[in-house]
């Protein structure tokens, strides 16, 4: 094993972990988040076209490879006149996956939440966009934060993905260590190394995340 | 702080045998199939409590469910201090929406699983309504919560969870909720159903004392002591209908419908 190759290689792959996959994953995410809220309220709405749409955009994500979407975005849609920089391919990509899979466990949140929540912040004269923001999505988020966490953690893998449309990040720098000093399964492991204690990092801050949320919960 | 409420007019002002404070008329209501309520009315007058008492199913819950337009119904009209909402009228959904926030607005609500916020403590149950939605100064929001968390002898609870509470306990806090909001209604959803039998005392004395600081009261409740006692005026609800109605000395000595007579004997007597 040549473990000056690995000492050497770390500095690259890291700052490819630290500019490009950990960056990529946590906007990806912020953006999907907020996505996958609209698009699980439309999802429940009472409005046809707009639950209609909600289960539409579902449907489509789910069902289809993240990597096909990503060559969609970004070799794909340059034949329409509409050409996207790695980077932004990328974010947009994983953003509307994040959106997908997040509506869905937002919206069962949501729903879990008992009936008479919101009536009790009906007759405390609440609005029901009041009563959704003030008492059922801080509910509905404790409940949300584990199955959240897991799509934040698949994430963070899948942004190796984004190594396939140009964007620097880790598993890319590994690649190309990789190819230049013929070591693939050291900096292929190197590079799973890496991944995984990012995201043991974040099964920490999970566990923190529900321990805090968990406060007003009778532990039986 | 005194649980009165601090209205202009207290009972005397509008007199006791004035305009009711609440007027529900031809209420009707369907699920489905099943019609719950088939024209129900009622009235209140100012600083008097009206107890609604019959069998499961009856639609006395629905009647109250109506009064706030958590439940709304199909048709009929309430009146509640001069605001007139008609649930059969063809209304835009936006004004519909203003009219029955209004109702709920003016009434105050105690629920039979108290449904209290969870994820927040005694006190910022109570001071919600009146800090986010009144917009009331927040301090003097917590001195009113605080006062009233004391008057039912709760004040060492105010930074506990929900949680940590019994369930006499939390049902206190239901109601210092509904009354934080200074309303001009309180509505009881059976307040003592979910209540171990030995707490459920404690859960009526604190109504009984609203009842006589003037607070209007509408009551379901299976509590027919309470009613006897505390009511000034107890309608009896069967099959969606309000079968008959009068003050609890006349209808629970006797009851001049065959129906409201067996209901009460299988209370009074459940082993005859």
């Amino acid at each position: 094993m040549d473990w000056q190759l690995a000492w050497d290689s770390l500095g690259p792959i890291v700052r490819g972990a630290v500019l490009g996959t950990v960056p990529l994953a946590l906007i990806s995410f912020a953006l999907g988040l907020v996505l996958a809220l609209g698009i699980a309220l439309a999802r429940i709405s009472k409005v046809r076209v707009l639950s209609a749409a909600a289960r539409f955009v579902i449907s489509v994500v789910r069902g289809t490879p993240l990597l096909v979407q990503l060559f969609v975005i970004f070799y794909g849609l340059p034949s329409l006149g509409l050409t996207i920089p790695p980077w932004p391919s990328a974010v947009i990509a994983f953003s509307i996956n994040v959106g997908g899979y997040g509506a869905e466990i937002i919206r069962a949140a949501i729903l879990s939440v008992p009936a008479g929540q919101w009536e009790a912040g009906y007759t405390v004269s609440m609005s029901r966009s009041l009563t959704l923001r003030r008492i059922i999505l801080p509910q509905a988020a404790r409940v949300s934060v584990p199955p959240l966490s897991n799509t934040f953690i698949s994430l963070v893998k899948d942004t190796s993905l984004a190594s396939l449309i140009l964007v620097t990040e880790l598993f890319r720098e590994a690649q190309k260590i990789a190819a230049f000093s013929q070591e693939f399964m050291l900096l292929y492991i190197e590079a799973a190394v890496v991944y995984w204690v990012i995201c043991l990092g974040l099964s920490a801050v999970q566990g923190r995340l529900e321990k805090r949320l968990d406060r007003y919960v009778a532990h039986t | 702080m005194s649980l009165t409420p601090d209205r202009p007019s207290v009972p005397g002002s509008t007199g006791g045998t004035g305009v009711p404070l609440l007027r529900a008329t031809g209420l009707r209501k369907a699920f489905g199939e099943l019609e719950v309520l088939k024209g129900v009315d009622l009235q209140v007058r100012r600083g008097k409590v009206l107890v609604l008492i019959g069998p499961s199913g009856s639609g006395k819950t629905t009647v109250l469910r109506s009064l706030n337009a958590l439940t709304p119904p199909d048709s009929g009209v309430i009146e509640l201090d001069g605001d007139r909402v008609d649930f059969g009228a063809d209304v835009a959904p936006r004004a519909r929406a203003a009219e029955r926030a209004r109702l709920r607005d003016a009434s105050g609500m105690v629920f039979q699983h108290y449904n209290l916020f969870p994820h927040k403590t005694v006190l910022e149950n109570v001071i919600e309504g009146p800090v986010v939605v009144q917009r009331r100064p927040r301090d003097a929001a917590i001195a009113d919560a605080e006062a009233l968390l004391a008057r039912v002898g709760l004040e060492s609870k105010r930074d506990v969870y929900p949680f940590q509470l019994s369930g006499g306990q939390q049902q206190r806090v239901g109601i210092v909720r509904a009354l934080a909001l200074k309303p001009k209604l309180l509505l009881f959803d059976e307040p003592t159903s979910a209540l171990d039998p030995e707490i459920v005392g404690d859960v009526l004395s604190i109504m009984s004392e609203l009842a006589h600081e003037d607070w209007t009261m509408v009551v379901v409740t299976h509590e027919l002591s309470f009613a006897r006692e505390v009511a000034d005026e107890v309608a009896f609800l069967d099959g969606g209908v309000v079968v008959e109605r009068g003050a609890p000395a006349d209808l629970f000595t006797a009851p001049r419908e065959p129906r409201t007579r067996e209901f009460l004997n299988r209370l009074l007597r459940p082993l005859d």
